[in-house]
């Protein structure tokens, strides 16, 4: 059994004159220790999903349909006091702007501990112990002088180690990281990628990384769901939609890509731009900017199919693996 | 310009009004209120700055549903046998005028100062900023006690209640120009980075161009919300300056001089004098305020906080 | 920002040399403020009313007055003129009272409790209140009672000071009688030498009521709204939702994560509300006839009695350039995201 179960998740955004439907029948699965990429333009709804999880979807969001599966409980259903037991304890979760998530007015340390006093029993001085431990393991330096420190004191690079080694307090069984290098400098960012796999190798952690960024994902998981306006497109090892996506949306994602060896040539943007929330096309989401669109494309929502394997949705799918243009 | 209007009436602004009936009942009655005011002289059954017309034989004759109310005065008389509702009509106006003309005058002097110190920067932005802090760290009203106390202490009385309509404005609209100074500045810091204006310096604009065609309708929305709740202190600070004894005379009231006129009488009885002048300020200004409210939410604009 | 001078493990609160410079500036620019408050008060001293006339009537000749000009200074050049007053203000000598006939400060001094009185109870009104309600109000938005909260402020804000204060006496004192309408009432308690407040006895708590109610009516909503607003942006920002991300509890991500960004900008303003405070006073004073500095400045304008005016002036000027003084200083030391360099721009 996964260790994290999404099954057929919906969720809906009422607002004053309409219903925005953020997220359609997203399914995905998580083993423990597994890592995996969810991957899609910014409005696709990855970020929507994480936040599901641990329930914190900002409002007015609600799920409408479908659960989801912690070690075989449906998280959905959970009581506030339940499910801040898993929040923060069994699922921690790294957000995209360190510059953000920490709080300017308080220290490290009081960050840090209260983490370890909302979940458990521990005295001051132990958690300090473990704070000094966690922030060790993310190389921060002379750690026990850090912990007395406001955030306003450190750089972007070291905050996101901060917050990574708050996440890590509890040994979580899964880490949510939300766009987690994005928001810092260029150099800084493939360090923070490298800590977080080497994190998840050592401690045996289950990531969920959300990126838009398929270099990161190609380097850091092991499988990737790929969504785009609100519905996973495309699902597989990391390897295999890499070098052989299935879905006309994933092709256009990779051939964006800058390769090697083709320096001062044009990248291949994908034409137009993802859809906002309240102008869905009917059918297939992506038919408006798919070279391969036809009719059937435009009459109706495609089923997810196994291609070798990957899933994808797309009625082409088997067609356009055949076709292996890349 | 045309375009920042034409955005501004298809916003949801005018959405947001149609379904708010707290902000359309509190404009139908601010409307009404400046209507009846502005038209004082046409309507209102005598003229309380006429004094061959009043009668001191007709002082505090309470409002016509009372026992001894008479009918040819519906809201009573004063103390000096003056028709209480034609006093409100012409002070309702005195008191819109001054709360209008000060902000005006505030408004103008804020503009110029946030235009000037965002757009040219250096020491007369610090000057001015600095300035702007130390003043509203004053508190208005002290301000503009202390200056009218001295104005009426230097000048004599006479003199002093010709002139009151004018310092009342000056001295209130003096006093606040940092709110709107800046709001105007952090805006023009913010919109000064952009393209627009980058490349209306690029196609040859000079500053006052840029800054009053280009930066200065951007700012729509933070001004409206500020120049509402702007009025409505001004209107308060009017009312509380002229209840001291420090704005404007008893002779031609505005509300606050009104309502002090008659708090002498509120122990023997007479409440009419204070009351009724009072309740057409409370609603003016809370008319205002609920606008201001609704402005405020309907536009959401980015106001210069202090952090 | 430049390296710290200091830092312990216990506290820490940095003092630095950014910090240092800061608080010089800032006491410099006090002592600018007060150096304008006290010309203005000196140029009134010479330009209202006429001292001479205060001292010996009309029935004097031109040429006996014009001696006496110059045996007090008054033909002296303007800054002779302005050092001696700032010598003998300095002294805490700001003149006689023309009618206590009495030094003016001290005429001052013997009001200031009374006032110190209303304010101190008003400021209790407005925080015991203002921030359990406000932080109610943005917790829970769209409970009824927060939005009753919502609206009953809305016409608390536009009620001016002086018609709480009026209405106030007319109900609780002139109708119903629970309250009396005017005065501190008799029975005062000394607790500082020249401190007597009303705080301790019933009768002088019973004369506080309205006058502290009335003098928080404005502020107490103003408050509300601006903690409501202050603490919403606050718990939509990233780093609230971080701490509920890490499982805490309610209470804490509300009144610690929360609440202490909430109140380190609301303390600011508070610190400027002092002059608006004392600008209420004038009104409340006058309404209540409290027998503090506000009625008695008021007094002295009516009487031209200038240097009780110029006291009262220099006085207020003090008391707002001392709390803004020290509410920035201690503001800006306890704030540990103040960056202090770019202020004053």
């Amino acid at each position: 059994m996964a260790l994290l179960e999404v099954k057929n998740l919906g969720i809906e955004f009422p607002m004053r004159r309409e219903v925005l439907r953020a997220l359609q029948g997203v399914s995905f699965s998580l083993d423990a220790g597994e890592r995996l990429g969810i991957v899609g333009e910014s409005g696709a709804g990855k970020s929507i999903a994480a936040f599901a999880i641990i329930n914190l979807l900002s409002k007015p969001g609600r799920i409408n349909a479908g659960e989801i599966l912690f070690e075989g409980r449906d998280l959905t259903v959970l009581d506030d006091n339940a499910m801040r037991d898993i929040r923060g304890n069994r699922i921690s979760m790294i957000f995209q702007d360190p510059m953000m998530t920490l709080n300017p007015v308080l220290t490290i340390e009081t960050q840090m501990i209260e983490v370890l006093k909302a979940h458990r029993e521990i005295s001051d001085n132990d958690a300090r112990k473990i704070a000094v431990e966690k922030l060790r393991e993310v190389a921060i330096p002379s750690p026990e002088d850090r912990l007395k420190s406001y955030p306003h004191e450190l750089s972007g690079g070291q905050r996101q180690r901060v917050v990574i080694a708050t996440a890590l307090l509890t040994n979580p069984s899964i880490i949510i990281a939300d766009e987690p290098s994005t928001a810092l400098d260029v150099t800084i960012q493939a360090g923070i990628m490298a800590l977080m796999l080497n994190l998840c190798k050592s401690h045996d952690m289950g990531l969920i990384l959300i990126t838009h960024d398929l270099a990161v994902v190609s380097q850091v998981t092991e499988r990737v769901v790929v969504m785009y306006a609100g519905r996973v497109v495309e699902e597989g090892p990391t390897a295999d939609i890499v070098t052989h996506p299935k879905h006309p949306y994933t092709r256009g994602l990779i051939a964006a890509l800058p390769q090697e060896g083709t320096a001062g040539k044009r990248l291949n943007q994908i034409p137009g731009s993802m859809p906002t929330l309240d102008a869905i096309p009917d059918g297939c989401a992506f038919h408006p900017r798919c070279p391969h669109a036809d009719d059937v494309c435009r009459a109706s929502v495609p089923e997810i199919v196994k291609v070798g394997n990957q899933f994808s949705r797309c009625v082409k799918a088997t067609e356009l693996a055949e076709e292996n243009s890349l | 310009m045309n375009a920042a209007i034409r955005r501004f009436a298809q916003s949801n602004f005018m959405y947001s009004f149609g379904r708010d009936k707290v902000a359309m009942v509190s404009f139908a009655i601010l409307a009404a209120f400046v209507i009846l005011a502005f038209s004082a002289p046409l309507i209102a059954p005598y003229d309380p700055y006429d004094q061959t017309t009043i009668d001191i034989m007709d002082s505090e004759i309470p409002p016509a549903w009372q026992d001894e109310g008479e009918a040819r005065f519906l809201l009573g008389t004063d103390a000096q046998g003056r028709d209480m509702l034609s006093t409100i009509l012409y002070g309702t106006r005195i008191s819109i005028i001054i709360g209008v003309c000060a902000v005006l005058m505030q408004m103008f002097l804020g503009i110029t100062i946030g235009l000037v110190s965002g757009y040219v920067g250096g020491r007369i932005e610090s000057f001015f900023m600095r300035l702007a802090d130390i003043q509203l760290s004053l508190s208005t009203l002290m301000l503009a006690i202390v200056a009218l106390a001295i104005f009426q202490a230097a000048f004599s009385a006479e003199a002093y209640s010709d002139l009151a309509i004018i310092m009342l404005i000056m001295v209130i609209g003096f006093a606040e120009w940092p709110q709107y100074a800046r709001t105007i500045r952090a805006s023009v810091l913010a919109e000064k980075k952009k393209e627009y204006v980058d490349a209306a310096r690029v196609i040859g604009l000079g500053a006052p161009t840029i800054m009053f065609k280009h930066i200065l309708p951007n700012t729509l929305s933070p001004l409206l919300v500020i120049s509402t709740v702007q009025v409505a202190n001004a209107i308060i600070s009017e009312a509380a300056l002229s209840f001291l004894g420090l704005g404007i005379p008893v002779t031609k009231p505005s509300l606050g001089s009104l309502i002090n006129s008659g708090f002498e009488f509120i122990f023997s009885g007479s409440w009419w004098i204070t009351a009724i002048p009072s309740i057409v300020l409370i609603a003016l200004i809370l008319c205002i305020n609920l606008l201001g409210d609704w402005v405020r939410d309907a536009l959401n604009p980015k106001i210069y906080k202090e952090k | 920002m430049g390296p710290p001078l200091w830092r312990s493990h216990v506290c820490s609160r940095r003092i630095t040399i950014d910090y240092l410079v800061f608080a010089g500036q800032r006491l410099l620019q006090a002592t600018l403020v007060m150096f304008v408050i006290s010309l203005i008060g000196f140029s009134i001293q010479d330009n209202l009313g006429d001292p001479l006339r205060e001292l010996l009537g009309q029935s004097v000749s031109e040429a006996e007055r014009e001696a006496l000009r110059d045996e007090m200074g008054l033909n002296d050049p303007f800054f002779v003129q302005y050092g001696r007053f700032i010598t003998n203000a300095v002294q805490g000598d700001l003149g006689t009272s023309y009618f206590f006939k009495r030094p003016a400060l001290q005429v001052i001094a013997d009001k200031f409790p009374a006032t110190l009185d209303l304010v101190i109870g008003a400021t209790l009104i407005i925080v015991l209140i203002s921030v359990p309600v406000g932080v109610y109000c943005a917790i829970r938005p769209n409970a009824w009672l927060a939005r009753a909260v919502m609206g009953i402020s809305i016409v608390g804000i536009s009620i001016p000071v002086f018609l709480t204060a009026i209405f106030s006496i007319y109900l609780f004192a002139v109708t119903l009688g629970w309250m009396p309408s005017f005065g501190r009432g008799e029975d005062l308690v000394e607790i500082f030498p020249g401190w007597k407040t009303g705080f301790f006895t019933k009768d002088g708590f019973a004369h506080l009521v309205l006058p502290c109610v009335s003098l928080s009516s404005i502020m107490l909503p103003l408050f509300i709204r601006l903690i409501r607003s202050e603490m919403r942006e606050i718990l939509e920002s990233e780093y609230v939702r971080f701490a509920w991300a890490k499982g805490l509890a309610p209470k804490r991500v509300w009144f610690l994560h929360a609440l202490k960004n909430t109140m380190l900008p609301v303390v600011t303003v508070g610190g400027v509300q002092i002059g608006t405070m004392l600008a209420y006073t004038i009104l409340t004073e006058t309404v209540f006839q409290w027998p503090g500095m506000g009625f008695l400045f008021l007094e002295a304008v009516n009487r031209v009695d200038t240097p009780l005016i110029i006291s009262y002036i220099i006085v207020v000027g003090l008391i707002f350039v001392v709390t803004n003084t020290v509410v920035d200083l201690l503001y800006t030391w306890v704030n540990p995201t103040v960056k202090i360099t770019g202020r004053g721009r």
